[in-house]
């Protein structure tokens, strides 16, 4: 099988007749004003989705998008353009523009030198051929199936498939030129239920950077379907969430949507190099509890969250943010690590080629502490059981967060009692983790399914934790 | 772009619909149905006096619905080359060869198509260059960063400018287009007191940039607002009436859009299902949908499947006179379309009486809701709870700034104890509402 480059190089500059000399050409015509840094981004990606509905395959959708994005930096100040069209004039131009963010300067003399890849975290494969149209639309029917044959009372089933197929190619002045193939799969069953006259609803999902085959393994879909329908039921049966300040245990998993939110964001180079987070000059401070050790990963083989290498060329790595407690590093892209004399953390990333690049989580979750679960559970008195979540935001200059539980239950006298409604529940970033009191000892990652949303620009992410006691969180429910 | 260079513009993205949907009929399809669109832009960011980026934006894509009798599949691309487009339109083709018939799938009626594209006064490109956008964002964020010492950082200030074309066709031989344009300014900043910070921002948007607020104001209101949120503290947990102020209220209506949209209840994913007819507000409240505004925000003379949009009354006192459907979840429901395919073009709440002042008298004690974060907000049963900031209010007094709270209740109660409409209607958006006073919500917090 050929490598990322050879693949890139054959998708994104045999096509247009461009050659490494062309690019080196592009890159020396950026140079020749005050620019101190410049990248061309180069991506070819298909997207195919199919949706089933009311039991039949309703609708099906194929995007192709091609395109090239030219940067140059110079100090604080960037310039960038962008073109749909692969071909040198348009790229010519695009650095024209792109270069005008300043003025009169050196000619630049940049030699590009091709990288093979270095790490492989995920095979360099296209999942919109790995199944048949009929096998797609088959394993979409069987979802339907499963869910419905679960409970009488399901009433409605969309089960949707998505797969993408992204090829990048990244040239900079710093000599880098390397590619990535980054195959990634998604499959989501959402379901409404009715009985009584109450409805509800459930949904359940995964992805990877994998081929389709990922959610035959070990049954993986018919586990969402199944999955789907029990959240629903559970949901049928709630009472009003509390309100109020108490403990509240999170459990292993998705839930670590709790990490990106509150600490995560906060910590990503932008907003650290400008002073605009509430963690802005903290490192090497006491932010969580002992025992708290809280890492970015972008090198988790197959994970959605994971990359060979960045929007860069940067290769991926494991990046600790918080080590027992204390506030170790920031997540970093090349511009932001320049300007505070640091290094690339490769976590420079960009929705496409019409984005410019920032810091950007990879896959964030909190290491393992010592305790079992049900321990965690046996000790709470009164407090909230949350499993599951919908999505979260946080301000990260005052450093309050949300993220909101679409599964909970209420934990009375050490045990697991009673279903709630769905709440929100409140914090602020740099305590929140101080009042983590028990860790468990089983971290998981989530299933696949997460998507982090910051200036406008979305980006595949994984989240993960062990079980969590938070003593005082505020849990945003009706019943006061 | 000229008027000259843009009718030329608007002929070939036309062109292209007719070779789309040439194309689509030559591959066997029995109706297609083609969207083009074309945008380019500025976009800066001045931070700290210095432009901080410089972004220059050119947009294009199309997109192809193919039928064949009741299977339907669309593909999309922003590669506008012919063989391109041939692709694209095949990629549809192959889709709906594994699609299902579907009774309800199809274009929308022939006769439900925009007989003329009346000019809607949309289109007002703004002859700025990066230097004047730079220059502009520095005087707008310096307003901000002039205002008072404790403004201690900042995120900026933005200029945007956009302008482009978008063109619609089927094959009943419905064909229409037409230029807009977008331009905004706006301005964040940041303040500290006794170590802690707060944001805040202020922005204005029009499709003629002579109609936005000056960058002097902006940069004022932003400052004012972030010196508003210092000090700001925890509310303990309690029952208590709330104001959505203006400019976050349009949510609501958001959730009642969405509540009351075809999509959501053919799904049965609606806290409204089967309340045509019924009052799901008090008797004072009217909401509308007036499409045709000469420059609004939401303004079009057609759906996205060329049908042609209308005045229509959606709440008329507190009762729902109609669903928003698309021509699909209109035969799903057994209905006709409401020119909503794509969503509602101006949709307005009659204002009240009370500026914001008079409405926090007459809630008396109570909060004043400014932000609210997250998406806690459960369509299928109207559960609502989200975080929230605001200011606590006393006998119609503001007291202080509040944080770190949510707020929660369910939709259907909240739209039914809608006491109150501001008349400061919130116009920056194409859902447009005065502040909104609820009755009675949990706020938790300490």
């Amino acid at each position: 099988m050929p490598n990322a480059i050879e693949i890139a190089h054959n998708t994104l500059l045999a096509p247009a007749s461009l050659s490494d000399s062309d690019l080196d050409r592009v890159m020396d015509q950026l140079l020749t004003s005050q620019i101190d840094a410049a990248d061309i981004y180069f991506q070819a990606s298909r997207l195919e989705s199919w949706v089933l509905e009311d039991g039949i395959i309703r609708d099906g959708n194929y995007n192709i998008e091609q395109g090239v994005g030219v940067r140059a930096i110079s100090g604080e100040k960037t310039g960038f353009a962008y073109t749909d069209e692969i071909a040198l004039p348009s790229l010519l131009e695009a650095g024209r523009t792109a270069r005008a963010i300043a003025r009169a300067g050196s000619q630049g003399n940049t030699r590009l030198s091709r990288t093979a890849p270095t790490q492989q975290f995920y095979a360099p494969l296209n999942p919109l051929e790995s199944m048949t149209e009929e096998e797609k639309i088959g394993l979409l029917r069987k979802l339907d199936a499963e869910a419905r044959r679960q409970d009488p009372r399901v009433q409605q089933v969309i089960a949707s498939l998505v797969a993408a197929h992204d090829v990048v190619l990244v040239a900079a002045s710093d000599g880098t030129l390397c590619g990535d193939v980054r195959p990634l799969v998604r499959c989501n069953v959402h379901v409404i239920v009715e009985a009584d006259g109450r409805r509800e609803q459930g949904s359940s999902g995964g992805g990877a950077r994998e081929s389709f085959q990922f959610f035959v393994d070990e049954e993986r879909a018919l586990g969402y379907a199944r999955e789907a329908v029990r959240q629903a039921l559970v949901n049928l049966e709630a009472e009003d969430a509390p309100a109020g300040s108490m403990t509240v245990v999170l459990g292993s998993g998705w839930p670590g949507i709790l990490l990106h939110e509150a600490i995560g964001h906060g910590l990503e180079g932008d907003f650290n190099r400008k002073g605009t987070s509430a963690f802005s000059g903290r490192i090497g401070e006491k932010v969580a509890a002992d025992g708290c050790t809280v890492v970015d990963d972008g090198t988790l083989p197959g994970r959605r969250g994971s990359l060979n290498m960045d929007d860069e060329g940067t290769p991926s790595q494991c990046t600790v943010l918080i080590e027992d407690g204390r506030l170790k590093g920031y997540m970093q892209d090349k511009h932001n690590a320049h300007l505070m004399g640091g290094h690339s953390t490769g976590n420079g990333r960009r929705e496409s080629y019409a984005h410019l690049p920032m810091p950007r989580m990879t896959n964030t979750y909190m290491l393992p502490g010592q305790h079992d679960p049900g321990e965690i559970i046996a000790s709470v008195k009164r407090g909230l059981y949350a499993v599951n979540f919908g999505g979260g935001q946080v301000d990260i200059t005052s450093g309050k967060f949300v993220f909101s539980a679409s599964e909970a239950y209420l934990i009375e006298n050490g045990k697991v009692t009673r279903p709630v409604r769905g709440a929100t529940l409140i914090g602020s970033g740099p305590e929140v983790l101080t009042r983590v009191s028990m860790i468990g000892n089983d971290l998981e990652l989530d299933a696949g399914v997460g998507t982090c949303g910051k200036d406008g620009q979305s980006v595949p992410v994984g989240v993960g934790q062990p079980t969590l006691k938070i003593d005082n969180l505020t849990v945003g429910g009706t019943s006061a | 772009m000229s008027e000259q260079q843009l009718s030329a513009r608007q002929a070939q993205l036309e062109q292209m619909v007719h070779d789309l949907l040439k194309e689509a009929r030559q591959q066997g399809a029995s109706a297609a149905e083609a969207a083009v669109s074309n945008d380019s832009g500025l976009s800066i960011n001045v931070r700290k006096g210095e432009v901080e980026t410089i972004e220059h934006t050119r947009d294009q894509g199309l997109g192809i619905t193919v039928y064949f009798g009741q299977r339907k599949g669309t593909a999309s691309t922003s590669d506008f080359k012919p063989e391109a487009i041939r692709d694209t339109v095949r990629a549809a083709c192959n889709i709906a060869r594994f699609t299902n018939d579907d009774p309800c799938s199809g274009l929308a009626d022939a006769d439900r198509m925009a007989t003329e594209t009346p000019d809607l006064d949309l289109y007002h490109p703004w002859d700025i260059t990066p230097e004047e956008a730079i220059e502009l964002g520095r005087r707008c964020e310096s307003a901000a960063l002039e205002l008072d010492s404790r403004i201690s950082n900042t995120e900026g200030a933005s200029v945007n400018s956009h302008g482009g074309l978008h063109v619609y066709g089927n094959s009943h031989g419905f064909v229409g287009g037409y230029p807009s344009s977008r331009h905004s300014l706006s301005c964040s900043v940041i303040g500290q007191q006794n170590g802690s910070m707060q944001r805040d921002y202020w922005y204005t948007v029009s499709r003629d940039a002579g109609q936005l607020e000056s960058e002097f104001e902006v940069g004022r209101k932003a400052g004012e607002r972030t010196l508003a949120r210092l000090g700001a503290r925890k509310l303990g947990t309690r029952q208590a009436p709330i104001i959505f102020r203006a400019d976050i209220a349009g949510s609501l209506l958001r959730s009642l859009i969405s509540a009351i949209s075809g999509s959501s209840l053919y799904r049965k994913a609606s806290f409204l299902l089967d309340q045509l007819g019924q009052p799901i507000f008090p008797a004072h409240v009217q909401i509308q949908e007036h499409p045709r505004i000469p420059g609004g925000l939401g303004s079009a003379a057609f759906d996205s499947e060329g049908v042609a949009t209308y005045d229509k009354r959606i709440i008329q006192d507190g009762v729902l006179q109609t669903y928003l459907l698309s021509s699909y979840s209109a035969r799903k429901l057994g209905l006709q379309s409401t020119a909503n395919a794509g969503g509602v073009h101006n949709l307005s709440i009659t204002p009240g009486e009370h500026d914001l002042d008079g409405m926090l008298r007459e809630m008396g004690s109570g909060l004043l809701v400014t932000e609210m974060m997250g998406h806690g907000v459960n369509m299928v049963t109207g559960d609502y709870s989200r975080g929230a900031a605001g200011f606590w209010v006393e006998q119609g007094e503001i007291q202080f700034p509040v944080e770190e709270i949510t707020i929660a209740g369910n939709l259907k109660q909240m739209f039914a104890q809608l006491q109150a409409v501001g008349r400061d209607e919130e116009r920056r958006s194409s859902i447009r509402t005065g502040s909104l006073l609820i009755e009675q919500m949990t706020i938790a917090g300490e």
